[in-house]
C-alpha cells in the first residue's frame, strides 16, 4: 500500500513538472511579452528594459532555474500587466469558476447516471432511445454553439434569463447549464453502457434467483459493479472543475480562470498562464489518484495483492 | 405419510413452452416433481433443460414469451406478479448455477451475500444472521468458516465458490433445489465432492432436488427418476434404473453409447450422426427424426407425444427401441453409482 501510494506520488510529481515545463518554453518561444506588452511603437531601448527588469534577457535554461527555484520557494511570480502575485490573482478567480462546474457536476451526476441506469433497464424502449438520442445531441454539440442556443431561446426569444455576467445566481443558470449539457450525455451514455454489460451477468441472475426485490438487484448488486467506468469519467470531470469552464466563461462573460486565462494567454503575462496551468495540472492529477484509490475500494479483486 | 391428490406433487408444470423473439425453444413441458425427490435432466446443451427452470422461476430476460402453467402446490406462479416470484425464489425453489465464480457477486462479501438470503426469507439480521451463515458454511464445507466470512469471490476456488452458491440457496430453507449444472465447470475430483455434498443435503433437509446435467453418470448418482430432453422436449421419462437398463427413445441410447466405460472391453465410441436442430428450423416431424437410425417417413411428418407406457415410463417415439428382456440387460446402472 506505501508502495503503492509512493509510486503514484511520483508519478504525480513528474506529470506536474512535465506541465511545467512544457508551457514555460511554449511560452517563451511563441512570443515575446515585451512587445505584446508594451505595442508596436515602442522605442527600442524601453523593450530592452523591460526584458531586463523581468529577466527576459537570460537564456531560456537559467529562467528555468530561476522559474523551479522560486517555484519550490512558494513564489508563483508577478504578474506583468496586474503588477500583483500571479497567485492571488489566479486563486482569486477560482470561486466564481467552481459557483459554475460544481453546480454543473451535481447536474450530471444526478441526470446522467439515473438516465444511463433507466436506459439500461428498459432496453430497446421507447425512453431508452430517448436517452441515447439525447445523450448523442448533448455531448456532440459544442459548449459554443450550446450556449449561444440557449441564449438565443431564453435570453432572446423568451427574454427571461440574463445572457451574460455574473450579478446574480440567476445569472450563472445559462453557464451552468451550457457546462453540463455535454457531461449528463456523456455519463448516460456510460452509465447505461456498464448497466448493460453488468445486468447480463450471471451473478445478476444468482442475485434474482434468491428472492431478491428488483430494486435491491439493481442498486445493491449491478450498480457497484457498475461503477468503475463510471468513477473514471467522473474523475475527469472532477479534475476538470477549474479548468472545464474556458469557452462558456468566455461566452457569458463570467469571471472565473478561464477568462483570466484567454486574457493572460493573449496578452502573454507568463506568470498568471504559468500559474494557471499549474494548479490545472494538479486538480487533474489529484482527482485521478483519488480515482486510483476508489477503484481499490469499489473492487475487491483491485485491492488484494495476489490479483493482478 | 398420506398425501392427498392436490399436495402429492411439490411442483407441476404444464405445457411449458418458451419463446424468445418468436422463435420457440421450449415445446410444452409437462413435468412433476415430487416432495423430496430427486429428478434428473439430461440432454445437450441447447435442448432447454435450464431454460425450462428459469422460465419457471421468471428469471428468462424480458424478450422471452413464457406460457403454460407452473404450479407450487396448487398455486400458479406462471403470470403471477413479481412481488409472488420473488418470494418463491429461495424461499421455496432455490436455484444454483453453472458458473460458480461467475455466479456470485464479485464486488460483494461472500458473508454478505449469505446473510442478504437469510434476512429475505427467514428476517434473521446482525448477529444472528452472522451465526446461521457460519452454520450453513460449516455445513457445506467451507472450513475456517468464520474468517472468511467477509472474504471475496476470487479468494475462494471454484469449487468453494459452489459450495458457497449452496449454502446461499439452503438460506431460505427451500422445498426444492434447482442445480443447473452445478459441476460442469469443475475439476472431476472437485465434481465428485460436490455430488456428495448435495446426497448428503438431499438427504438430511429432505428437499426435492432436479439436477440438470449432460452427465448421465453424475445423474445416476443423484437421481431416482431421469428425464431426457431433446430440442425442447422430453422424449424419454423414467427412473434411472429403467433408463440405464433399457434405453426406449434412440436418442437416450445415443446418449449411453456416446459414454466412454472403464469397465469391460475396450470399444470404440458410438456418436450420435448429426447436430442438434437450430430452433428456428426445427423438422416438421420428430425433431429428432434427421440424425436417428430408425426414421421412417411418418417420423418425418408426425411429431410423437410423451405417452406413459406399461412399465412405468413415458415414451415420445413412434419407432421406439424394443424392451430388453428381463435378465438381459445392455447395461445395468454400475453398482457403485447407487449406492
Amino acid at each position: 500500500m506505501i508502495r503503492f501510494v509512493l509510486v503514484r506520488v511520483m508519478r504525480a510529481v513528474i506529470t506536474i513538472l512535465a506541465v511545467m515545463t512544457f508551457a514555460f518554453v511554449v511560452l517563451r518561444m511563441s512570443g515575446d511579452p515585451a512587445e505584446v506588452m508594451l505595442g508596436p511603437d515602442v522605442p527600442q531601448n524601453v523593450i530592452e528594459a523591460f526584458r531586463k527588469s523581468w529577466g527576459l534577457d537570460q537564456p531560456l535554461w537559467i529562467q528555468y532555474l530561476a522559474y523551479l527555484k522560486s517555484i519550490f520557494t512558494g513564489d508563483f511570480g508577478v504578474s506583468m500587466r496586474d503588477k500583483a502575485p500571479a497567485l492571488q490573482l489566479v486563486l482569486e478567480r477560482v470561486p466564481a469558476t467552481l459557483q459554475l462546474t460544481v453546480p454543473a457536476l451535481i447536474l450530471k451526476l444526478l441526470i446522467g447516471i439515473p438516465a444511463g441506469v433507466y436506459a439500461a433497464l428498459h432496453r430497446q424502449s421507447f425512453a431508452d432511445r430517448g436517452v441515447i438520442l439525447l445523450a448523442i445531441l448533448g455531448f456532440t454539440i459544442p459548449s459554443f454553439v450550446m450556449g449561444l442556443l440557449l441564449v438565443l431561446i431564453f435570453s432572446v426569444t423568451l427574454g427571461v434569463l440574463p445572457s451574460g455576467g455574473q450579478e446574480t445566481w440567476v445569472h450563472g443558470i445559462l453557464p451552468t447549464l451550457t457546462m453540463s449539457v455535454g457531461g449528463v450525455g456523456i455519463l448516460a451514455r456510460f452509465s447505461r453502457s456498464a448497466m448493460i454489460e453488468v445486468m447480463g451477468q450471471p451473478y445478476i441472475r444468482t442475485a434474482s434467483a434468491k428472492g431478491l426485490k428488483w430494486r435491491d438487484v439493481v442498486w445493491g448488486h449491478a450498480l457497484p459493479n457498475a461503477a468503475v467506468p463510471i468513477v473514471t469519467i467522473v474523475g475527469f470531470m472532477v479534475g476538470s472543475l477549474i479548468a472545464g469552464a474556458v469557452v462558456v466563461e468566455s461566452i457569458f462573460s463570467w469571471p472565473g480562470i478561464g477568462r483570466l486565462l484567454i486574457v493572460s494567454v493573449s496578452n502573454r503575462d507568463l506568470a498568471v498562464v504559468q500559474c494557471i496551468l499549474l494548479i490545472v495540472a494538479a486538480t487533474m492529477v489529484v482527482s485521478n489518484l483519488v480515482v486510483d484509490l476508489l477503484y481499490g475500494w469499489l473492487d475487491p479483486r483491485l485491492r488484494s495483492p495476489a490479483s493482478h | 405419510m398420506a398425501m392427498t391428490a392436490a399436495t402429492a406433487n411439490l411442483v407441476e408444470l404444464r405445457n411449458l413452452k418458451v419463446a424468445f423473439d418468436g422463435v420457440q425453444v421450449l415445446h410444452g413441458i409437462d413435468l412433476d416433481v415430487a416432495r423430496g425427490e430427486a429428478l434428473g435432466l439430461v440432454g445437450e446443451s441447447g435442448c432447454g433443460k435450464s431454460v425450462t427452470w428459469l422460465a419457471a422461476l421468471g428469471l428468462l430476460p424480458g424478450k422471452a414469451s413464457v406460457t403454460g402453467s407452473v404450479r407450487l402446490e396448487g398455486r400458479e406462479l406462471c403470470g403471477s406478479p413479481r412481488s409472488t416470484l420473488e418470494q418463491v425464489r429461495g424461499g421455496r425453489i432455490a436455484m444454483i448455477f453453472q458458473d460458480p465464480s461467475s455466479s456470485l457477486n464479485p464486488v460483494l462479501s461472500i458473508g454478505r451475500q449469505i446473510t442478504e438470503a437469510l434476512a429475505i426469507h427467514r428476517g434473521l439480521r446482525g448477529e444472528a444472521a452472522k451465526t446461521e451463515a457460519l452454520r450453513l458454511m460449516d455445513m457445506v464445507g467451507i472450513p475456517d468458516a468464520r474468517r472468511r466470512f467477509d472474504l471475496y469471490t476470487h479468494e475462494f476456488s471454484g469449487g468453494q465458490c459452489q459450495r458457497l452458491m449452496i449454502a446461499m440457496a439452503l438460506a431460505g430453507k427451500p422445498d426444492l433445489l434447482i442445480a443447473d449444472e452445478p459441476t460442469t465447470a469443475l475439476d472431476a475430483t472437485i465434481q465428485a465432492q460436490i455430488l456428495d455434498l448435495l446426497i448428503r443435503l438431499q438427504a438430511e433437509t429432505g428437499m426435492a432436488l432436479v439436477f440438470i446435467s449432460h452427465d448421465l453418470g453424475a445423474v445416476s448418482q443423484v437421481c431416482e427418476r431421469v428425464c431426457v430432453m431433446y430440442a425442447g422436449r422430453i422424449v424419454e421419462e423414467g427412473s434411472v434404473a429403467q433408463l440405464f437398463s433399457s434405453p426406449r427413445h434412440p436418442y437416450t441410447r445415443g446418449l449411453f453409447d456416446a459414454i466412454p466405460r472403464i469397465d469391460g472391453p475396450r470399444k470404440r465410441l458410438i456418436p450420435i450422426p448429426g447436430t442438434v436442430p437450430n430452433p428456428k428450423t426445427l423438422p416438421q416431424g420428430c425433431a429428432f427424426a434427421p440424425r436417428c437410425s430408425r426414421t421412417t417417413a411418418f417420423c418425418e411428418t408426425s411429431p410423437p407425444s410423451l405417452l406413459p407406457q406399461k412399465d412405468g415410463r413415458k415414451l415420445a417415439c413412434a419407432h421406439p427401441i424394443e424392451l430388453a428382456v428381463a435378465g438381459k440387460a445392455e447395461r445395468k446402472v454400475p453398482e457403485d453409482l447407487l449406492q
